[in-house]
């Protein structure tokens, strides 16, 4: 099993690490048994453009890459864009994944999904 | 970039003299050791040589030393080649829950074919209990299995004592001491062993090469069908190179210099030790904190809150080879059964790293990785959705 020269420098300087403090939205998914936990804090404006975001990752090189690889391709985004992001764009954009990693990118896109339903849900409230 | 090399568990350097010791057998003397002109004879007595370096590092004789092609193969002949050899005597074998995977799956074959396959539990130290392997015990018990060391945790189990036990009762007795040779003294006479499972490569031997000790009398079925080499129980034309360089290794890992390496490598380990339980907080020390009842390479910690593939990529970066668990499990998701079986619970298993002293390491190295692990780990908690300091 190799990592692709993209996977291993996004792994080695990750980019929005963190939390956003009153972040819009928070999702997290997987749990510590399986070795995976992925969060993605978003900050959403009023026109519902992704302005920031941010992750914590306890996982792999690839669960780490995949993170901080799909949290940057939303920046920018409208939520509507960003529920759109499949792994697959992920893992292309981190030029492959090896066959058993490929989970780590679908917890990217499944967080992402998880942090825009609790930023509707917190929408809906007020 | 800094090359340091702490994975001495996965395997070892070859030794300049071992490897000068097999050259003239890949060129010069290129015989077949089973043919009967001068090129074979000449070739044969490296491995008669060999077989003797071999036996007399673990207090065998020479007849009782099988060449075989790796430690897995040794473990797999003797599992299966015991029990078919003395069905009469039963159907269920015992060993433990941290074997190697060249064992444990040996056994999983056997009871697919009807054998019946008991797995005592470790403390959390990894060390079996004799009272739990007494209990164990049938009139159906034909083998029991229990290796010397560990490969993750490097537990030592009391084979010497299991082997006077086992004695009495007449029950065959195999022990994997892969991990054993070369780090802590083998005899099999006082471990009182029917059977052990060694492999060139853990003691700065070539890879590619590994012996079965059987004791005189016990018998074993034949392993691979062919020529007539290694007493027609394993055929296969002699891998005369790998052969003459177990040899030479076993003789220096075993030779004069042995119990000053063995002590070197012991307190750069300690150090570690020390130094990562003073300097890293949240860390857990597995396999026995009683450093004489483990191998003296060995140093297993789990560091809460970050996964042991990222830590060991960030080592890698810097210029430093350990092993998450062990290194038969890397590449899978699945925690180590070894760790499990010692109580650790999964989601600590995860972030475990073994770091393993050869005696090529040097103090400047282990400073080196300290220094780089405090701050890697700082890291990678830093990520953690599970760290919140």
């Amino acid at each position: 099993m190799e990592y692709s020269k993209k996977v291993m420098e996004t792994f080695a300087s990750p980019k929005h690490v963190g939390t956003i403090e009153n972040a819009s939205g928070v999702g997290k998914v997987g749990n510590p048994t399986c070795g995976d936990i992925m969060e993605i804090s978003l900050l959403i404006d009023d026109n519902e453009v992704i302005k920031d975001a941010k992750f914590k990752t306890f996982g792999c090189a690839a669960a780490i890459a995949s993170s901080s690889m799909a949290t940057d391709m939303i920046i920018g985004m409208t939520v509507d864009q960003a529920l759109k992001l499949k792994n697959k764009d992920v893992v292309e954009k981190l030029e492959g994944l090896p066959p058993q990693k490929i989970h780590c990118s679908v917890l990217a896109e499944e967080a992402i999904k998880l942090a825009v339903e609790d930023y509707r849900a917190k929408k809906t409230k007020k | 970039m800094k090359k340091i090399y702490l994975d001495n568990q996965a395997t070892t350097s070859l030794d300049l003299q071992v490897f000068e010791a097999m050259t003239p057998y890949f060129t010069d003397i290129y015989g077949n050791a089973s043919s009967q002109h001068q090129f074979g004879r000449e070739a044969l007595k490296g491995i008669d040589k060999a077989r003797e370096q071999t036996a007399k590092a673990i207090n065998a004789s020479s007849n009782e030393i099988y060449f075989t092609a790796s430690g897995s193969e040794s473990n797999n002949w003797a599992i299966k080649g015991l029990v078919a050899a003395n069905r009469n005597r039963g159907n269920h074998i015992v060993t433990t829950s941290i074997e190697h995977p060249s064992l444990m799956r040996s056994c999983k074959y056997l009871e697919e074919k009807g054998y019946k396959v008991t797995y005592l539990p470790v403390d959390k130290y990894g060390i079996i209990n004799l009272d739990d392997l007494k209990n164990a015990i049938t009139d159906k018990t034909v083998l029991v299995s229990v290796m010397t060391a560990n490969n993750e945790i490097g537990s030592i189990q009391d084979i010497v004592s299991i082997g006077k036990f086992l004695k009495s009762k007449n029950i065959l007795f195999h022990t994997d001491a892969v991990q054993a040779v070369g780090s802590i003294d083998v005899d099999v006479k006082e471990m009182q062993v029917d059977a052990l499972s060694l492999s060139a490569h853990k003691f700065h031997g070539p890879k590619g090469v590994g012996a079965l000790y059987l004791r005189n009398g016990v018998k074993i079925e034949k392993f691979i069908s062919g020529g007539e080499q290694e007493r027609s129980l394993r055929a296969g034309t002699y891998n005369t190179p790998g052969i003459v360089g177990l040899g030479k290794a076993i003789e220096l890992a075993t030779g004069p210099q042995a119990k000053q390496t063995r002590e070197n490598i012991r307190k750069l380990r300690d150090y570690f030790v020390s130094e990562v339980q003073s300097k890293i907080s949240d860390v857990i020390f597995n396999g026995p904190c009683d450093l004489n009842k483990r191998l003296a390479s060995n140093a297993s910690f789990s560091f809460k809150f970050v996964e042991g593939e990222s830590l060991l990529m960030l080592l890698d970066l810097k210029g430093i080879a350990v092993s998450s668990g062990s290194a038969c499990s890397s590449g899978t998701l699945d925690p180590s059964y070894v760790l499990l079986a010692t109580g650790l619970p999964v989601e600590f298993s995860h972030g475990t790293i073994r770091f393993s002293f050869g005696k090529d390491n040097t103090k400047e190295e282990t400073d080196y990785v300290i220094e780089n692990l405090i701050e890697i780990v700082d890291r990678l908690r830093q990520m953690s959705p599970l760290y919140s300091k």
